[in-house]
C-alpha cells in the first residue's frame, strides 16, 4: 500500500487548475486534484458476481469497502493485457470513495484556463460522454474526466 | 429504584444545561435581542421546571416557574433585559444548582425555603408586566454589557466555569468538598465519534491478525511476547469500544412504571407492572429506535388491553391487571415481550372495524384466519378503540410501531386470546453494525450468510447423498423430515464456476426468508464469525443478492448474502409460495397473480396455460396410445381420452408423436369431460404477475406475455381443442349455464376470461369495443355482461350506460373486470359499484365465475318475472 504524494511547485497558486493525470490505453486523462483521495498500487479484489461488467471488484481501503471500476471497460476500450496490473485512482464521491482502475499514473499538472476547449464533436460517443473538455498541452491533449458521470452511469448499468 | 435512575439522569442533564445557561446569560447581556439565545435559556428553565414538577420537587418548580414567567416577558418583548434582571435570573440559576446538589446528596430538596428569592422574582415579574412603567434603574442593554453582574460571579462554580469565564469562585463550602458528582462521572460523546473509533478498532484487529500470522513464523521470543500482548490489548479494546455503544434496555423501561401508573390512575384501572431482564444490553441506536414503539405498545396495553377492575372481577380475574415486560438474548437477537392478561383482541371486532374503514372487502375478511385478523391492527389507519381517548386510539399507532421496528431489522409478532390477554413479541438485532454470520465458499469465493436467516446445516455424502436431492420437473428438492425443501445452488444463482452436482459431499444451508424456507447448496462451510456490516457503494445497490460486505480476518472483502434476494433470484421462493398458500390464505397482492403451468412443445420453448384449468399432468408410455377414428387416444380412468398433439396445432415440425417415450400429457377436464394435450416437456409451475402482453397471430396461441422475466406464449385452449376434436365423456348439459358477454379490448385478456367461462360450461359472446359489444348484444341473448373498465370506444361505464338506453337491456347484470384484484382503491370501488352490479379482477378465475353465476341465478330467480322476461324478449 504505497501512497504516491502529489507534489507540484505551483501548488498554492493554481489550486483549482491542477489535474492528477493517468493513462488508459494511451489516452491521457486528468481529474481535478481535489477530487482525488489517493493513489494505490494494485490491490487484491473480491469479485462481485452478477455485478455490471465494468465493476472489477471490491477493495479494502483501511476498513472502508471501495468499489473498483475498470476504466478500460467503462470507456469501452480493449481489455488490459493479463500481464499488466492496473493502478487504483481513488476518487471522492458523494457516496464515499470509489476506485478507478487505470493503466498508469501520471504527474500532477497545472494547466491554464486558456488552453481549455470542449470535447471535439468527432470524438467517439462513449468517450465524449465521459469527458467534460480537453486541455491543449504541449505535445499532447489532456482529457478532463467527468468523474460524476463515470460513477453515475454505474448505477444505471 | 427506577425513580433513582430518572433523578440521576435529570441531575446530569440539568447540570449540563445549567453550565451552558451561565454562559448564555452572559452572552445575552451583550446581545439582548438575540432571539435564539433567549429561546434556548427559556427552554432550559422550562425543562427543569417540567421535570421538577414530574419528580415532585415542588420548591424548585415554584422558583423556576416564576423565572420562566419573567423570561417569557422578555421573550415577548414586554420588557427589556436589564442587568438587574440578569442578576436575578442568575441568582435563580444558583439557587437551582444548590437545590440540585441537595437532591444529589440527600435525595430531596434542601431545607432552606428560598422564599425571598421567589418573592423577589415575583415582584420583578409584576413590575415588568405590560402597562406598568419601567423601573427607573433600567438602563439600555448596550450599556449594561459593561456592567459586571456581581451576583453571577459569586455563584459560578468551577465545574461549570467555561473557558470564557474563568471567574474566581466564591465558596459554597459543602460543594467544594465533594469532588466527583454524578455529572462528573459521565460525559456525553458524539455517536459519530464512537462509530469512527469502532472502524479504527476494526482496522487494528486486522493489523493485529497480520502481525500474529507473521510472529508465528518468527523465533524471536521478545517479539512473540509483544505480539501476544498486542493481541490481548486489541481484544480488550475491541470489547470496550463495542461496549461504549451498548446500553441496557432498562434505560427505556425506567420511564414506563410512571407511564403505566399515570395511565392506570387516569383510566381508573389497576395495573401491576413486572419487568424482567432490564439489564439486557442493546446498541444505542437501537435503544433510541425502540423507545417510542415500546412506549406506545405499553400505552396500548393499559388503555385497550387491561379491563376495568369490575369487569375483570366479573370475568373471574383478579382486579389487578398484570402487564409484564421481558427482555432476553436469543440467537444473536434481543427478544422483547410485552404480555398483558387483559381482554385480548377480538378477531371479529377487528374484522368488523376493517370492514367499516373500508380496508378490506367482506369476502376477503371471511377467508382470514383468526391470527391474520388480529394482525390487521398493524394496518395503517386502524384503531379498534370504540372511543378515541387522549391516550391512544387516534389511528396512528400499531402500523407505525411495526414500521419502526422493521426499519431496524426487527420483527413484531402478536398473539392474543380473547379474554385471556395479548402477547406482543418483538425481535430485534443486537446491533445494527455487528452481526454473527456463517462463512461459506462457493466458486472459490467467500460469502457470509447472516445467522438470523440460518436454520440448520445438512451434509449429504457420496452417491447415496446425491440421490437425496430429487427433482420435480427439473426443480431440485430435498426431503427434510418429510417436507419438501426447494433447493438452489449458490454457484448457479451467482453464475460462478463449478457445478452444483457430481460432488462427493453436498452441503445444504437451510435458510429462512420471511415465512418461507429453502436450501442453498454451497461448496464448503467455514465457521461462524462476528462480522461488521458495511454498505455497498451505490454502483452495486441494484444487486438484490447482497446485503452488504464485510472485511474478513485476512483483510479481504467478503460479500454478505441477502437471503431473500437469493431466494427470489433462484426462483425457489416464488415456487414454494404456492405450497404455502394452501394453509395460509391468498394474500391480497397475490390476487392479480396467476399460477401458470409452463411447458415446451417443438420450437415453442415456453408455453403457458393457467394452472387452474389443468386437471392433471400425466405420462403415458408410447405403446398405450391407440387410434380411434383416426385420432390419437389413450384409455384413461375407464374413459377414452382424446389426445391433441400440440405440435400439430401450432404447426411446429420438430415434434413427432412417435419419437418420444413416454409422452407428456396435460389433461384438462370439466366435470367428466376430459381432453389431453401432448407436449414435449413440462417445464415449471410459476406464480407471477402477467405483464406486457402482446396479441398473437399464430392460430392456437392467445398471445405473449412476460412471465418470470421471460417472454412466454399463452396457449389458446379452445383453438387447440377445436383442432383436436371433442371432449371425452358426456357433454355437460348446458342447462342452467349462462351466456356471458365478455367485452374486453385486449384479445389476450378476452381469451383468458373466455377460457375460464367456457371451461365452467358457460357460453361466451365476445365484444371487442363498446360498439361491437352493443351490436352483439342486439343479436344474442346474453344473461350476464362482463366488461373491462378500459374497453375501447369509451370504457366499460359507457357501455353500460348505452346498453341501458339503446338496447333496452336495462336489467342485464354487469360485472366489471378490473386489472387489479377487487378492492384496491376505495373511491374507485365506490364509483364502480354505482354503475356495475359487481366487479372482479380479470384473472381471478374463481371469484369471477362465482360472481357471474350468482348474478345469473339471481336473474333467473327473478324478483320480477315480467321484467326479466321483458329484458330477454328485447335482447332476444
Amino acid at each position: 500500500m504505497q501512497n504516491h504524494a502529489f507534489v507540484d511547485s505551483n501548488a498554492a497558486e493554481h489550486a483549482s487548475h491542477q489535474y492528477a493525470t493517468f493513462f488508459v490505453n494511451d489516452l491521457f486523462f486528468g481529474i481535478e486534484v481535489l477530487q482525488v483521495q489517493e493513489v494505490l498500487r494494485y490491490q487484491e479484489m473480491t469479485k462481485v458476481p452478477l455485478s455490471p461488467q465494468v465493476i472489477e471488484g471490491l477493495i479494502n481501503l483501511r476498513g472502508q469497502i471501495v468499489t473498483a471500476i475498470d476504466m478500460r471497460r467503462r470507456l469501452k476500450l480493449a481489455p488490459r493485457d493479463s500481464s499488466e496490473t492496473p493502478m487504483n485512482m481513488v476518487v471522492r464521491s458523494e457516496d464515499g470513495a470509489v476506485s478507478l482502475l487505470v493503466d498508469e499514473i501520471g504527474d500532477v499538472l497545472s494547466v491554464r484556463r486558456d488552453d481549455y476547449e470542449h470535447a471535439p464533436e468527432n470524438t467517439s460517443r462513449e468517450l465524449r460522454e465521459m469527458i467534460t473538455g480537453v486541455y491543449k498541452l504541449e505535445g499532447k491533449l489532456l482529457l478532463v474526466l467527468d468523474t460524476e458521470r463515470v460513477l453515475q452511469a454505474q448505477a444505471e448499468a | 429504584m427506577e425513580d433513582q435512575e430518572i433523578i440521576k439522569e435529570f441531575l446530569i442533564e440539568s447540570s449540563e444545561n445549567l453550565a451552558r445557561l451561565d454562559q448564555e446569560m452572559v452572552e445575552l447581556e451583550q446581545r439582548p435581542k438575540d432571539g435564539g439565545l433567549l429561546a434556548s435559556i427559556f427552554r432550559t428553565i422550562h425543562t427543569i421546571k417540567g421535570t421538577c414538577g414530574f419528580l415532585g420537587f415542588g420548591k424548585l418548580e415554584k422558583i423556576t416557574h416564576v423565572g420562566e414567567n419573567l423570561l417569557s416577558q422578555v421573550r415577548n418583548g414586554e420588557r427589556d433585559l436589564t442587568p438587574h434582571l440578569v442578576s436575578l435570573i442568575l441568582e435563580m440559576v444558583d439557587a437551582i444548582k444548590l437545590e440540585l446538589q441537595a437532591i444529589e446528596s440527600t435525595g430531596g430538596e434542601s431545607d432552606s425555603s428560598r422564599e425571598d428569592l421567589r418573592i423577589r422574582l415575583e415582584r420583578a415579574c409584576q413590575q415588568g408586566a405590560p402597562g406598568e412603567a419601567s423601573q427607573p434603574e433600567e438602563v439600555p442593554a448596550a450599556k449594561a454589557a459593561a456592567v459586571e453582574p456581581p451576583v453571577a460571579v459569586k455563584a459560578l462554580e468551577p465545574a461549570s466555569a467555561t473557558a470564557e469565564a474563568p471567574v474566581p469562585r466564591a465558596a459554597e463550602g459543602e460543594a467544594a468538598a465533594r469532588h466527583s458528582s454524578v455529572a462528573d462521572s459521565t460525559i456525553r460523546v458524539d455517536v459519530g465519534l464512537l462509530d469512527k473509533l469502532m472502524n479504527l478498532v476494526g482496522e487494528l484487529v486486522l493489523a493485529r491478525n497480520q502481525i500474529l500470522q507473521f510472529s508465528a513464523r518468527q523465533e524471536d521470543a521478545t517479539f512473540n511476547a509483544t505480539s501476544q500482548r498486542l493481541n490481548l490489548i486489541t481484544t480488550q479494546l475491541q470489547e470496550g469500544v463495542m461496549k461504549t455503544r451498548m446500553q441496557p434496555i432498562g434505560m427505556v423501561w425506567n420511564k414506563l412504571p410512571r407511564v403505566v401508573r399515570d395511565l392506570a390512575t387516569s383510566c381508573g384501572k389497576q395495573i401491576q407492572l413486572e419487568m424482567d431482564g432490564a439489564e439486557t444490553e442493546l446498541d444505542k441506536s437501537i435503544i433510541e429506535a425502540i423507545k417510542d414503539p415500546l412506549t406506545h405498545l405499553v400505552r396500548n396495553c393499559c388503555d385497550h388491553g387491561i379491563e376495568l377492575p369490575d369487569i375483570r372481577v366479573r370475568n373471574h380475574k383478579p382486579a389487578h391487571g398484570r402487564l409484564s415486560l421481558r427482555a432476553f438474548h436469543e440467537g444473536g437477537q434481543v427478544n422483547i415481550e410485552i404480555i398483558d392478561d387483559g381482554a385480548g383482541i377480538d378477531p371479529e371486532k377487528v374484522k368488523k372495524k376493517a370492514l367499516q374503514k373500508g380496508l378490506f372487502r367482506p369476502e376477503q375478511l371471511e377467508r382470514m384466519s383468526e391470527r391474520e385478523a388480529i394482525h390487521l391492527i398493524f394496518q395503517p389507519g386502524f384503531s379498534t378503540a370504540e372511543q378515541v381517548t387522549n391516550i391512544s386510539g387516534r389511528g396512528v399507532g400499531m402500523d407505525v410501531v411495526k414500521t419502526n421496528i422493521e426499519k431496524i431489522g426487527g420483527t413484531v409478532d402478536l398473539a392474543s386470546r380473547a379474554g385471556q390477554g395479548t402477547t406482543v413479541k418483538i425481535k430485534i438485532p443486537l446491533t445494527l453494525a455487528i452481526i454473527p454470520g456463517l462463512v461459506v465458499m462457493s466458486g472459490n469465493e467467500r460469502f457470509v450468510i447472516p445467522q438470523v436467516s440460518l436454520l440448520e446445516l445438512v451434509r449429504l455424502e457420496g452417491e447415496q447423498g446425491r440421490r437425496m436431492i430429487e427433482r420435480i420437473h427439473g426443480t431440485p428438492v430435498y426431503r427434510r423430515r418429510g417436507n419438501l425443501l426447494p433447493i438452489a445452488y449458490l454457484n448457479e444463482v451467482l453464475r460462478l464456476p463449478g457445478s452444483g452436482e457430481g460432488r462427493d459431499v453436498i452441503n445444504i444451508v437451510v435458510l429462512q426468508a420471511e415465512d418461507r424456507q429453502f436450501g442453498l447448496v454451497v461448496d464448503g462451510i467455514h465457521d461462524t464469525q462476528e462480522i461488521v456490516v458495511k454498505p455497498l457503494g451505490k454502483q452495486l445497490k441494484g444487486l438484490s443478492c447482497y446485503a452488504g460486505a464485510t472485511i474478513m480476518g485476512d483483510g479481504k472483502v467478503a460479500l454478505i448474502l441477502d437471503v431473500l434476494g437469493i431466494g427470489l433470484k433462484s426462483g425457489v421462493l416464488s415456487e414454494s409460495r404456492e405450497s404455502q398458500r394452501t394453509d395460509s390464505q391468498v394474500r391480497d397482492s397475490d390476487r392479480d397473480r396467476q399460477t401458470l403451468l409452463l411447458f415446451r412443445s417443438g420450437e415453442y420453448e415456453r408455453l403457458a396455460v393457467p394452472l387452474s384449468l389443468v386437471a392433471r399432468l400425466e405420462e403415458f408410455p408410447r405403446t398405450k396410445i391407440e387410434r380411434a377414428s383416426g385420432r390419437a387416444v389413450v384409455q384413461y380412468r375407464g374413459q377414452i381420452l382424446p389426445l391433441v398433439p400440440l405440435a400439430g396445432v401450432l404447426g411446429s415440425h420438430s415434434m413427432d408423436l412417435d419419437e418420444r417415450d413416454p409422452v407428456q400429457v396435460i389433461v384438462f377436464s370439466d366435470g367428466d369431460r376430459r381432453i389431453g394435450i401432448l407436449v414435449d416437456q413440462i417445464v415449471d409451475i410459476v406464480e407471477d404477475v402477467v405483464v406486457a402482453r402482446q396479441n398473437a397471430s399464430t392460430p392456437g396461441l392467445l398471445g405473449s406475455a412476460v412471465v418470470g422475466e421471460k417472454v412466454t406464449d399463452f396457449l389458446d385452449l379452445r383453438a387447440v381443442i377445436d383442432h383436436g376434436g371433442e371432449w371425452s365423456g358426456n357433454d355437460r348439459s348446458s342447462a342452467g349455464k349462462v351466456t356471458v358477454m365478455v367485452a374486453e379490448s385486449s384479445h389476450f385478456a378476452r381469451g383468458l376470461v373466455r377460457h375460464y367461462l367456457e371451461m365452467a360450461g358457460h357460453r361466451v359472446v365476445e365484444g371487442a369495443s363498446v360498439q361491437d359489444a352493443l351490436d352483439k348484444l342486439q343479436r344474442n341473448r346474453v344473461d350476464v355482461v362482463a366488461v373491462s373498465l378500459d374497453l375501447a370506444g369509451g370504457g366499460g361505464a359507457q357501455l353500460v350506460e348505452r346498453m341501458r338506453k339503446v338496447s333496452g337491456a336495462g336489467r342485464t347484470p354487469v360485472v366489471a373486470l378490473t386489472d387489479e384484484a377487487g378492492g384496491g382503491n376505495d373511491n374507485a370501488a365506490a364509483a364502480v359499484a354505482r354503475v356495475f352490479d359487481d366487479f372482479q379482477g380479470k384473472f381471478d378465475r374463481e371469484a369471477m365465475l362465482r360472481s357471474v353465476e350468482r348474478l345469473a341465478s339471481a336473474l333467473a330467480a327473478g324478483e320480477s318475472l315480467t321484467e326479466t322476461g321483458l329484458t330477454r324478449g328485447v335482447v332476444r
